[in-house]
């Protein structure tokens, strides 16, 4: 054995291992200052008045009621809408037509839709929903939030559709399962715990859009549950009042900011949580 | 061997009492071809299966056995690009006929596969929700279906504690009779073995060969296996594919004694497979 040689690679080896290892550690270094900056500046604010009380003009007291309230109802409305959409492209894509042209271009117009920038998707609604009803408003928010959560929805369930096995489709068939009954009872039932992930995920990331919903739902001072009027919603909330002189405003801004990466911290969590017990079955 | 023995079952309105006796051909195979795209994969394959009779499809890897078997129930309609001209005469109809129902077609002719393929659900529920697709019963009789099934299967003993345990929770030779406890409740005619032992421990293996033994009362048995010895223990007729065409055909004990062509006593004797 050449000594020399094998050195040579230990080092090489060290080194890389050196630089992998920080450059891991910058990256979460990052997370950890923001996180750490969130929880300074938001837990300040949290008290029970923020779920409470409504945005306040400068200077007043108040809370965030009516932002969650109006982000709880576009996100819930626009997982209504998306969801069922999204699983049936899918499984048209991965059951009924995964031999045809027609899934090959569907999964290429969806990719570009998975990874268009969502102010052109806000846009896009503004010009077919908000101008022509004259108003912002709501529903057309939980609308364009729709249009975010299809895409990942079809990605996700014709993903996990293909992974369960052809054996497990053949044997349905092999005992006469009509192919609607296979889907609905065997392949939805082993790619579950998969696609509930999915509508956690995409939950994730609608939960944080605020570009579309400037296009759309706008925002409300006040307290709305009129999906045909301007809607509150936290993101929006957050960009107006970060953005504002109003020290108050701001402090609220921050606890918003940290209720919605709670938020979403919690949903990824569970959704990984649910990954790995169907891994471990 | 501690296998239950199979309770007796009621046989299928079609499959007739003098079928017990004689030989009679459950499905004849006639100048049957098979193309997965332009490429030939069997080539004029003629062949009877006789009632409850097993019959072996043996031959080295790439042959056509597993093709053949899935010809039989057109297995391969799942697939695009894939299909089968001649005839195969099943009750006096040719199953590739297109206006033949797929699903009442694999309700008469059921397959288990090499691998385990238990549905992700209770065993129970395995078991019952074939017997659902084509009957509608009271719970009890219902659950008597259901211990007939597995008693066939022989794991009745085994799982009746825990009939609502997920069937992928048993062990890989349990799934595989948990398979053939589903395929034997639906009520078929004819039972596909595709290499049913290839992925099972030797214990497993004898459970299941006891069990094909024991089906043949009632069924019509095919096996495809790469095992020459469990081919001259399960069956009686066997038949030789070599690159697509049957080269030989006869009683599993001729075959394995007095092959008539030179490629079978080839492939017995281990010179190539």
């Amino acid at each position: 054995m050449d000594a020399s040689l094998y050195n040579a690679r230990r080092r090489r080896n060290g080194l890389v291992k050196v630089v992998s290892v920080s450059a891991t550690l910058v990256g979460l270094a990052w997370l950890a200052i923001i996180l750490g900056v969130l929880l300074w500046h938001g837990f300040s604010g949290l008290s029970v008045s923020v779920f409470t009380e409504m945005t306040p003009p400068p200077g007043a007291a108040g809370g965030l009621l009516n932002a969650i309230v109006g982000s709880l109802m576009m996100t819930s409305l626009a997982v209504v809408i998306g969801t069922p959409i999204g699983i049936l492209a899918g499984t048209y894509m991965a059951e009924y037509g995964r031999h045809d042209k027609l899934t090959v271009v569907v999964r290429f117009i969806n990719d570009i839709l998975l990874s268009a920038p969502s102010i052109v998707v806000g846009l896009f609604i503004y010009e077919v929903m908000v101008r022509p009803l004259g108003h912002f408003s709501g529903i057309s928010g939980a609308v364009v939030l729709a249009v975010l959560v299809v895409p990942v929805m079809v990605r996700t369930t014709e993903d996990l559709l293909r992974l369960v096995p052809d054996t497990l489709r053949e044997a349905a068939a092999s005992i006469g399962l009509p192919r609607s009954l296979m889907i609905r009872r065997v392949a939805y039932r082993a790619a579950r715990a998969g696609i509930i992930t999915g509508v956690l995920l995409s939950i994730a990331r609608i939960s944080g859009e605020t570009a579309p919903l400037l296009f759309t739902a706008l925002n409300n001072q006040f307290f709305s549950t009129n999906l045909n009027a301007p809607m509150a919603s936290l993101p929006a909330v957050i960009f107006q009042f970060a953005l504002s002189p109003y020290k108050d405003w701001q402090s609220l801004a921050w606890t918003g900011a940290l209720m919605i990466t709670l938020a979403v911290l919690a949903l990824s969590i569970t959704a990984r949580s649910l990954t790995a017990t169907r891994k471990s079955q | 061997m501690n296998v239950a023995t199979p309770t007796p079952v009621t046989t299928h309105a079609s499959s007739t009492p003098e079928s017990r006796t004689g030989l009679r051909d459950k499905i004849a195979i006639r100048n049957l071809e098979f193309f997965y795209g332009d490429n030939r994969a069997l080539k004029n394959i003629t062949l009877p299966l006789y009632a409850n009779k097993a019959t072996a499809f043996i031959g080295p890897s790439g042959c056509g056995k597993s093709t053949l078997l899935r010809v039989l129930n057109r297995m391969y309609d799942l697939y695009p690009g894939q299909r089968a001209t001649g005839q195969v005469i099943f009750d006096g109809q040719n199953l590739l006929d297109a206006d033949v129902d797929l699903n009442l077609l694999r309700a008469r002719i059921g397959m288990v596969f090499q691998k385990p393929t238990p549905f992700p659900m209770t065993i129970y529920e395995n078991i019952a929700f074939g017997i659902r697709l084509y009957e509608r019963l009271p719970k009890s009789e219902m659950e008597g279906r259901v211990e007939q099934a597995l008693r066939r299967a022989a794991l009745w003993e085994e799982v009746k504690d825990k009939l609502n345990a997920n069937g992928l929770s048993l062990s890989g030779g349990q799934q595989q009779r948990l398979c053939i406890a589903r395929t034997v409740a639906v009520r078929p005619e004819v039972i596909l073995f595709d290499e049913p032992c290839s992925a099972l421990d030797p214990i497993s293996t004898a459970k299941i060969e006891e069990l094909i033994d024991a089906l043949k009362a009632d069924y019509t048995i095919t096996i495809v296996t790469h095992n020459m010895q469990q081919a001259a223990r399960v069956s009686e007729y066997t038949a030789f594919m070599y690159l697509g065409e049957l080269v030989e055909f006869d009683e599993t004990n001729k075959i394995f004694t007095s092959p008539s062509d030179r490629r079978t006593q080839d492939y017995i004797t281990g010179r190539f497979g």
